[in-house]
């Protein structure tokens, strides 16, 4: 148990952990894109056409894997953030700061479609409905975080203010959702709502659920890219990456 | 508890001699909340509606405004060093200091509130619930900003940085806050949207001074 | 399978803009990002394989 302890401490170390990644990202490359190629098979071929919403529901297909990751992502990154501030451990900063510009791309994805589809089945690009405009203050959080972390120069600085802005945001966002949906009710009675849009066939949750899988392997890998890149940028002038980089 | 209100004292007494920073949030407020029917147009049934909307966003800016200066002086000058130093928590001195700044920049806006609400139309039991929400939702704008504050101290570009950081979080004091007088207006009663907001109120003084002081302490390693 | 002809399947049932549009900018960006951060490591790289240049350069030159 002990042993099993240290083996994973010895991963926490910038030095150990750059070349593990390195060895990781192609089979995180070969899961997405293996999940990719099965979910857009079933989005476009084998899922049938909705009754209500014809071809158009197959926005689906990325809107909503997109918008689970963006939630998801802020949470991995506010766990690691968080694991940073109490064990000290530099490489869990370096994941937070990794993993939020995939995170914000996911939101800014999750908007995008979201509006794509909005166009055609509400009328309106945007409509101020409540995951929607959850997913827009996400999406500034997100921005706050980078922009944070851009903002101070001292690399450990920057990992402990962005990790309490994180977890200050983690405590929030359930506020967030639940004020958003109580303001929602409370303007907008009798429009429409995302729940009823499309009844749920098997396969179409199939092919969620295999994207969704898709976006989940790609956000690890391009993750990891990165913080190989913050690696070896905050580490450069210790003497391992003098010998790593030949 | 002295070194709290010894906090309170100090900060309000540096306030008092200049003036004009405090006077600044204050006009702020009031030239803003006069500028929207300027472009809105005068039509009071239009006016009467966003009323609380308006006052609700124009007190977050307001507060905005006052946040850069929380703890950047003490910071300049390394009182604040001397506070992390001394034998009373700093997480006390730190609760005094919000509540300083409360005193300072949020108070005048909720007994502004009900004068400018007059400007908008609204009659005397709305006014009542408008400047109740204020009471409850300043202190927690306050609170809120000083973990903003704390973050951003002496960064580059801080004051924008700062809003980017914060404006996100106020939007559910903005929604129940503006909501309780919308809800009351519309006759649903205001009670739920208040009592809300005095939760937050109660989460955010519980955890918002702990998490500024832990900002703090990163900012002064 | 619901396609008769390639036409139709790029038709989308009259949707093409919104289908397309959406699929279209999730590849795009998520084909440029992954570009991107591998650009930065190897900017990194760049710049670490020039110190070291540097580096032995001048070892070089004290000792000759």
């Amino acid at each position: 148990m002990r042993q099993s302890i240290i083996q994973w401490f010895r991963f926490a170390s910038p030095q150990s952990f750059y070349p593990l990644a390195g060895r990781m990202i192609p089979w995180f490359w070969a899961a997405a894109i293996i999940f990719g190629i099965g979910g857009l098979w079933i989005s476009f071929f084998v899922a049938p056409t909705d009754a209500q919403q014809g071809e158009g529901y197959r926005i689906i297909f990325v809107h909503v894997p997109a918008s689970w990751m963006s939630m998801f992502i802020y949470l991995v990154m506010a766990f690691w953030a968080g694991l940073g501030l109490v064990l000290n451990t530099r490489v869990s900063g370096m994941m937070a700061q990794a993993l939020a510009p995939t995170g914000a791309l996911m939101a800014a994805l999750s908007l995008w479609t979201g509006a794509l589809w909005g166009k055609p089945m509400w009328g309106a690009w945007w409509v101020w409905d409540a995951r929607l405009t959850s997913e827009l203050i996400l999406f500034f959080l997100y921005l706050g975080f980078m922009a944070l972390q851009a903002a101070i120069d001292d690399p450990r600085r920057a990992d402990k203010a962005g990790a309490i802005l994180a977890l200050v945001g983690v405590v929030n966002i359930p506020i967030i959702y639940f004020s958003v949906k109580w303001w929602n009710t409370l303007h907008q009675g009798s429009t429409i709502n995302l729940n009823k849009a499309p009844s749920m066939a098997q396969t179409m949750l199939w092919g969620m659920l295999l994207m969704a899988l898709s976006f989940w392997m790609y956000s690890i890998a391009v993750a990891l890219m990165r913080v190989r890149a913050i690696i070896l940028e905050r580490e450069r002038h210790t003497e391992w990456v003098k010998h790593a980089v030949e | 508890m002295n070194a709290f209100l010894a906090t309170v004292r100090r900060d309000l007494l540096l306030a008092l001699r200049r003036k004009s920073e405090v006077l600044t949030a204050v006009f702020f407020f009031v030239i803003v909340t006069s500028l929207f029917p300027l472009g809105i147009g005068p039509e009071p049934v239009l006016l009467k509606k966003i009323a609380p909307g308006i006052l609700w966003v124009a007190a977050l800016l307001a507060t905005l405004l006052g946040l850069p200066r929380l703890f950047s002086a003490d910071h300049v000058d390394g009182t604040l060093e001397q506070m992390a130093l001394s034998p009373s928590p700093l997480g006390l001195l730190v609760a005094g200091k919000i509540l300083a700044h409360w005193l300072l920049c949020g108070l005048p806006l909720v007994l502004l509130a009900p004068i400018l609400g007059l400007q908008f139309d609204l009659d005397a039991s709305t006014l009542g619930i408008l400047t109740l929400a204020l009471l409850l939702g300043t202190p927690l704008l306050s609170l809120i900003g000083a973990i903003g504050a704390a973050l951003t101290l002496g960064v580059r570009g801080g004051g924008v940085l700062l809003a980017l950081l914060v404006l996100p979080l106020y939007i559910p004091a903005l929604i129940f806050g503006a909501g309780a007088v919308e809800a009351h207006s519309a006759g649903l009663g205001a009670g739920g949207h208040l009592s809300l907001l005095a939760a937050m109120l109660a989460l955010a003084g519980f955890f918002a001074p702990w998490a500024t002081t832990a900002a703090l302490r990163i900012a002064l390693e | 399978m619901q396609w008769n002809s390639v036409g139709e399947f790029f038709a989308m049932g009259g949707y093409a803009l919104y289908v397309w549009g959406s699929f279209g900018a999730c590849a795009l960006l998520m084909i440029a990002e992954p570009f991107l951060a591998r650009r930065r490591l190897s900017d990194v790289r760049k710049s670490l394989a020039r110190e070291r240049l540097a580096d032995e350069l001048e070892l070089q030159q004290k000792n000759s």
